[in-house]
């Protein structure tokens, strides 16, 4: 099995590592081609904006979709998550349009307010997640099909609707692999 | 089902602040000093900007003490747009420094761009929530820096000249050292410490991980796509440019070029097209030219 990460910009290395501590193969994905033959895609966490423009001037849109709608399983964190939403409040940047979620970007205030907790998910067992949120969006209302599997102060910071998975804060900086796990999972 | 946690939000710790450069990697953060270079600067895909009252080539050329930038002029540049904001600080001036937080800025770099308000003591930058980015020459001063609490390192290279000969300069010895320290036996650590004038706990992450144990951007003088792409090569984990944007023909075009150069610096044939019809760059400054009292990286202790 092979895991591609999109290596634009942000923290795709910490993804690799995560992956590998999974035992998981990985590869950076900074042109479409690269996209042949992947399992599994993580759009990891880094600036919305900037992904957006570098996604739009080499080309990865619509390869990305279609992957998406062939059923391969994405998993975003933090910007990732952004960037699979239909629906950004108050905002017209370019995304993929593949999840029934509206998401609030920046949503807990500046990097003052930048926090790390330990969140109850249930789909992980009873362990606590330690959860590390970095200036980062939340899931302010969510379509029929989309799967809630962890909020934080009343607000969505965890879900899935079927092949996507998205996570507002950042699992890959942390040394608890379950999150991981539960993507690779995910893939038939 | 019970889905709340214990609800206890951690703020300001070292994982939140060294986070934060985590997902600036592989992005290029831009000086700015109005709210429409801000905007110029988020468009063409800059990952954060610099908040400044002047860049540093215009430092440079003004003389005289440069300071913290007005309240007002940050508050802008943060009202007009949603990516990340840093500021910069006098080496040494933790009050300028508790006014950017108050302000709410993202990042605080302690700068020697600035003129330093003190010429023994950096800031003590544990006792902030938000966090700094400081510059570096060597190992030692890197982990000095880190050791005071910053969260981020980047090169000082010269800044404001254009030219990136110093910024190659710096990275290529941090790296040397990172790599002399990951071999050395752990018997030789401590006195590796002692000469490098380095924080022995650090040294001993140094030499387990092989790399500095936070980001490491390369800054001061770099203005090219090909001069983004060569500090990549080189190991850094992503790039500040200061006066290389502004200061050039066409700032749009050569943003958004250094933008996809970091992303791509290791591909030669997209170098190569984006390097293309950028205009002039900035005009740039041999390093033999500049006094040695003029060489701002030689601010900090």
């Amino acid at each position: 099995m092979v895991i591609g990460v999109l290596a634009l910009q942000g923290a795709f290395i910490e993804h690799q590592k995560s992956l590998a501590a999974c035992g998981v193969e990985s590869i950076q994905v900074r042109k479409p081609e690269q996209l042949d033959g992947i399992q599994g895609l993580i759009i990891p966490g880094g600036e919305s904006t900037t992904m957006g423009k570098l996604m739009h001037r080499f080309d990865l849109f619509e390869p990305i979709r279609e992957l998406g709608r062939r059923g391969v399983p994405i998993f975003g964190t933090c910007a990732g998550l952004i960037m699979l939403a239909k629906e950004i409040a108050g905002s017209d940047q370019p995304r993929l349009s593949l999840m029934d979620i509206e998401v609030e970007r920046n949503a807990f205030g500046r990097q003052v307010e930048s926090f790390e907790t330990d969140l109850m998910v249930p789909d992980l067992g009873e362990e606590p997640l330690r959860a590390v949120f970095i200036r980062a969006p939340y899931i302010k209302s969510t379509g029929n099909n989309v799967r809630v599997m962890a909020t934080f102060d009343d607000k969505i910071v965890l879900a899935r609707q079927d092949n996507y998975l998205v996570a507002a804060f950042h699992p890959e900086l942390t040394d608890d692999i379950r999150l991981h796990r539960y993507f690779l999972n995910m893939i038939k | 089902m019970i889905l709340e946690g214990n609800n206890v939000a951690e703020k300001g710790t070292w994982t939140v602040k060294k986070g934060l450069a985590e997902m600036l990697k592989g992005g290029v953060i831009m000086d700015v000093t109005t709210p429409e270079q801000a905007k110029i600067a988020e468009e063409a895909g800059a990952c954060a900007v610099m908040a400044l009252e002047r860049v540093p080539a215009d430092i440079r050329a003004a003389g005289g003490v440069a300071r913290m930038a007005d309240p007002n002029v940050i508050l802008r540049i943060m009202d007009a747009v949603t990516i990340p904001v840093m500021a910069k600080a006098r080496i040494g001036h933790f009050v300028e420094a508790q006014i950017l937080e108050a302000l709410g800025v993202d990042y605080i770099d302690e700068s020697e761009v600035l003129t330093p308000a003190d010429e023994v003591f950096h800031i003590n930058k544990h006792e902030f929530k938000v966090p700094f980015v400081c510059g570096a020459r060597n190992l030692g001063e890197a982990l000095r820096r880190i050791g005071e609490g910053a969260a981020m390192i980047r090169t000082k290279g010269e800044p404001g000249t254009g030219n990136v000969v110093e910024a190659v300069r710096h990275m290529r010895q941090v790296m040397s050292e990172i790599r002399m320290v990951q071999h050395m036996p752990k018997d030789e650590l401590m006195t590796a410490a002692k000469e490098m004038g380095a924080p022995y706990d650090l040294v001993v992450q140094v030499h387990e991980l092989g790399r500095l144990p936070v980001v490491n951007f390369a800054a001061g003088g770099i203005a090219t796509p090909a001069d983004a792409a060569l500090m990549m090569q080189l190991g850094c984990d992503g790039i500040f440019v200061g006066s290389g944007i502004f200061k050039s023909k066409d700032p749009v075009a050569r943003a958004k070029a250094i933008v996809a150069a970091t992303t791509h610096f290791n591909d030669p044939k997209i170098l190569a097209e984006i390097s293309k019809d950028l205009g002039e760059a900035m005009p740039g400054i041999e390093i033999a030219t500049i006094a040695a009292e003029h060489r701002m990286q030689e601010r900090g202790w």
